[in-house]
């Protein structure tokens, strides 16, 4: 091992990255990767480059609480970097319940640790909801609560880095009736910036991006009024999507599997709530730019807006009133008559209905 | 006599939240109990949705076994209005629920069981010209055993000292992240420093390919995890080989090829890996088998043609129960044999909690009696009395572990040869007799017979999509019931599905076309159960009794046999009705 001490101490990239077994090009290719999906010119990379590789690895702790552990896969699904070059290189990763060794009390003391080391300078990454109802008995971990945990521990943190809806605006686990009143971190934390990466999981790529900037700027990413980052949330699916001239030339999908949905074309009177959704789905895609929903054949359900659960259901229903409508359709096409039937369903579980969202106006945390 | 009350939470390594307390007395567990400590309140959320959207909302559960949900409720729906599905849409079904299995048990296996036999420091002693003869000799072991696969092309000096020279630098940062505080250095750890560094160096070869193989299910399915194509009826993803937004020839070309680097992953790493460190490992074939406390049930899985019953004629995976009591023999398994407890959870039922009811008419009030300790922490449970939020099912009333075991052991005495062939290899080569299957030891190697032998027939599902489609097959979903106005005013269904993680039921009932009941019935509620009317423990609970613990400050040995089952707690914990409505009408499978 002692022959290893001299790589660690040599601060040139090559050195660096050789001790890692990662070529320079590959490298500085990932950080162009990371700066197109943040939208920087191109003398980003060079920056982020020297950022990641100064050996700062900030302290991240990441929290489970009333999830499903689909953000913590979406995290393992990362390929630019990999979740192996995140958890060892970039990252130190001091906390995380499901991939961590330790266990017990010895993975309590390495949550503590961090917290009281590091105080106010460590990442808080918050998967899942926080339960309210009854002191909080309705998420325990290590005996505390949920909510005692989130208090001291995102209270303590640099900044907190909300992955998935559920941190972000509460999730599936708030929708109507919220049996165990679940609340976003946003709602019970304050005094600490927070960034929101909704989404059901939230995409590995915008949660890269997001830590990329922070460690090669020092700051938090421009936020809209919902705390998400404008380069993964400032646009709405529908104005990016491809079958979008499918709509435009009124061509949907009447029925499952029919000639129009063999064809790709769009899927708006099937449900899909992409008029009324911001997300970066149709650019970025998913799995390494594999897919998304809707290129699949499957409507957009909204899940990156806050309480999508109760304001896009039911899910196979049309939205009414789509805003950047194409001149070339007729009001009838669209379906008026659906309203109604979007209303009732709302009104089963007495939420207010906010399908028009205000476009994002750059409010900085 | 020395007697320690010693408490794991957080258990690590697994999805969810779990404690576990246990009694260790002269060295030895003495009892233990399994306690969920999270509960979201879903299936109270569930009532009065659409049931065509369940599988959306069900697939939350889990998002590790995040396919698993949304097949149990589309098929619980598709039970209800009697649908029947078209054969292109049960084989992309079987291909998600194949690749999910396959990707899933590798995952646990290396990132998440791994840790608890493999010591990562102990790889920095390695001579990584001794691991490169140790991996190559593995290697031609396997190519010329019955797998006859090649050996895995990494397994040169030069590669391994690359791996040892990552792991040194980031040990001699002193900043260890994930592998900090871990219980190296445990006595328990057997292997030699040349096999730990070959699996530090698979951990990260897994960590690459999972991404990569699960693109299947962005293929099929739009992204992982939480696939979006899933339809009551059928599939959203269209089948077209003339469209190039549909399944089309280049679509299963990529599909196959992923397949097939899934296929020399498992036979060329897992596999040999798997052997490779039992080998060391043995005695842990006579430890965590329960001790005949719990019997094994599967319902079966991967139909073959388009059929509106789970009916085993159509399913590759046949169904069963064996006990540890009259192994092999084969018993029957219905719907109707299952009830659940609610006895020592945090539940109510109206008719007094020592009553086991049918998910069909279950019912669940919700009633928390444990520690309730504000800004504070709590020490122990009350374990006399309620101490989980996962219920207690028991088939014919025995606990029962659900999994890849159950599932290898009833394959194993039906006699399937796919599966007979593979488990009479790692029996032989391990030189251990078949009794000893019934063991954390027998659990782990079950999964990895299971994981060969689903990808070996991942292919075969490719194959007669392609085929199905070949022959002028465009049909994806049927939708002659997809208008709710075409459904009766009541009914009611139940869809269950081999999960990764064993058994899973989802139990739907439907009035005025919307949910009026939905119970679920997981893997790891039936593993994970506490004890039940008649104090009957749950499998985690008996399978940790007479477990060495070497160290009560680090059991280790807990961990193994807790990990051999892949607890996915989220899931297990569930609630329907806060009010436990009746149920009026029954409907039998």
């Amino acid at each position: 091992m002692s022959r290893e001490k001299g790589i660690l101490k040599e601060s040139t990239l090559e050195a660096y990255l050789e001790s890692r077994g990662v070529s320079r090009r590959g490298f500085l290719k990932f950080c162009s990767a990371v700066g197109a999906t943040l939208a920087l010119p191109a003398s980003f990379a060079e920056k982020a480059a020297a950022a990641l590789t100064a050996d700062n690895r900030p302290p991240v702790v990441w929290l489970e609480f009333q999830d499903c552990a689909g953000d913590t896969e979406s995290l393992l699904r990362a390929t630019r970097p990999t979740a192996a070059e995140l958890i060892l290189d970039y990252l130190s990763l001091d906390y995380h319940e499901t991939i961590m060794a330790a266990a017990g009390h010895q993975a309590d003391e390495l949550l503590y640790q961090t917290v009281n080391n590091y105080k106010g300078k460590y990442i808080a990454i918050v998967e899942g909801a926080i339960p309210t109802a009854k002191n909080g008995i309705y998420c325990m971990v290590g005996g505390r609560t949920a909510m005692a945990v989130a208090q001291e521990v995102c209270g303590n943190a640099a900044a907190i880095i909300c992955v998935g809806t559920c941190s972000s605006f509460g999730g599936i686990q708030a929708a109507a009736p919220n049996p165990t009143g679940a609340k976003a971190v946003m709602d019970i934390i304050s005094g600490v910036p927070i960034v929101n990466l909704p989404g059901c999981p939230v995409n590995v790529v915008n949660l890269t991006a997001t830590v990329v900037h922070y460690l090669t700027f020092g700051s938090l990413p421009a936020l809209d009024k919902l705390k998400r980052p404008l380069f993964a949330f400032g646009k709405r699916i529908h104005d990016n999507c491809e079958r979008r001239a499918h709509f435009d030339q009124g061509q949907y999908v009447e029925a499952w599997g029919d000639a129009g949905h063999r064809d790709g074309w769009c899927l708006y009177k099937m449900g899909c709530k992409g008029p009324s959704t911001f997300h970066n789905c149709p650019t970025v895609r998913w799995n390494d730019g594999q897919s998304w929903p809707v290129q699949a054949g499957h409507g957009c359900v909204g899940c990156s807006e806050p309480g999508f659960w109760d304001t896009m259901g039911p899910f196979y229903d049309r939205v009414p009133n789509v805003p950047g409508f194409g001149a070339d359709v007729t009001a009838t096409k669209i379906g008026l008559g659906l309203v109604g039937a979007a209303a009732a369903g709302i009104a089963v579980h007495g939420v207010a209905k906010s399908l028009q969202l205000k476009a994002t106006d750059g409010e900085e945390h | 006599m020395a007697t320690k009350k010693l408490v794991i939470d957080p258990l690590t390594r697994i999805e969810g939240h779990l404690r576990i307390e246990a009694v260790i007395e002269n060295g030895v567990v003495k009892d233990a109990w399994s306690s969920s400590t999270m509960w979201r309140g879903i299936e109270q959320i569930l009532v009065g949705r659409d049931p065509r959207e369940l599988w959306y909302w069900t697939q939350r559960f889990c998002g590790v076994c995040t396919t698993v949900h949304s097949i149990a409720s589309v098929r619980s729906v598709e039970d209800a209005l009697d649908i029947a599905v078209p054969l292109n849409a049960e084989l992309i079904r079987n291909l998600m629920i194949g690749i999910q299995a396959v990707q899933d048990h590798v995952i646990h296996f290396y990132h998440l069981h791994a840790l608890d036999w493999v010591d990562i420091t102990s790889a920095l002693q390695a001579d990584p010209a001794k691991t490169s003869a140790l991996a190559q000799a593995i290697g031609q072991k396997y190519a010329v055993g019955v797998l006859g696969n090649r050996p895995y092309a990494k397994s040169s000096a030069q590669y391994f000292e690359t791996i040892q020279k990552r792991v040194a630098a980031f040990a001699g940062t002193k900043r260890l992240g994930p592998f900090a505080n871990a219980y190296w250095g445990h006595k328990a750890y057997k292997l030699p420093p040349e096999a730990n560094l070959m699996g530090v160096a698979h951990y990260l070869e897994a960590l690459d390919w999972q991404k990569d193989v699960i693109k299947i299910h962005a293929l099929l399915g739009s992204k992982n995890p939480h696939p979006q194509t899933f339809l009551v009826g059928g599939m959203s993803i269209p089948v077209d080989p003339n469209s190039q937004n549909a399944i089309n020839a280049d679509m299963i070309a990529h599909i196959r090829e992923l397949l097939v680097s899934a296929k020399n992953f498992v036979e060329q790493v897992y596999i040999p890996d798997l052997l490779a460190v039992a080998s060391f490992y043995k005695e842990w074939g006579a430890i965590g088998g329960g001790g005949g406390n719990f019997d094994f049930i599967s319902f079966g899985d991967y139909p073959t043609q388009s059929a509106v019953k789970h009916n085993d004629k159509a399913l590759w995976l046949k169904p069963g129960r064996v006990t540890a009591a009259d192994f092999p023999t084969l018993h029957p398994v219905r719907p109707e044999d299952i009830t659940e407890y609610v006895t020592h959870s945090w539940y109510s039922y109206n008719g007094g909690d020592d009553k086991g009811l049918n998910p069909f008419v279950g019912e669940t009030k919700e009633n928390y009696t444990g520690p309730n300790p504000g800004s504070g922490k709590y020490d122990y449970l009350d374990t006399d009395n309620k101490y989980t939020w996962v219920k207690a099912p028991r088939y014919l009333d025995r606990p029962v572990e659900v999994g890849p075991l159950a599932r290898v052991l009833i394959a194993y005495a039906q006699g399937q040869k796919e599966f007979k062939g593979v488990v009479d290899l790692v029996l032989s080569d391990l030189g251990i007799p078949a009794s000893a299957l019934f063991s954390t030891l027998g659990r782990t190697a079950a999964r990895g017979i299971e994981t060969l032998v689903t990808a070996t027939k991942n292919l075969e599902w490719l194959d007669m999509l392609a085929a199905n489609i070949k022959a002028g097959d465009l049909r994806v979903h049927a939708g002659e019931k997809w208008d709710p106005a075409t459904w009766p005013k009541e009914c009611r269904g139940v869809g269950f599905h081999e999960a990764p993680r064993g058994t899973l039921s989802h139990w739907t009932n439907i009035r005025d076309t919307k949910i009026a009941n939905f119970q679920a019935v997981v893997p790891s509620t039936w593993n994970a159960s506490p004890r039940d009317a008649k104090g009957q423990r749950g499998p985690y609970e008996s399978a940790l009794i007479g477990t060495p613990i070497a160290d009560p400050e680090k059991p280790i040995e807990i961990l193994r046999t807790i990990h051999s089952y892949d607890p996915c707690l989220a899931c297990a914990v569930h609630v329907l009705d806060e009010n436990g409505k009746e149920l009026t009408t029954v409907k039998v499978l």
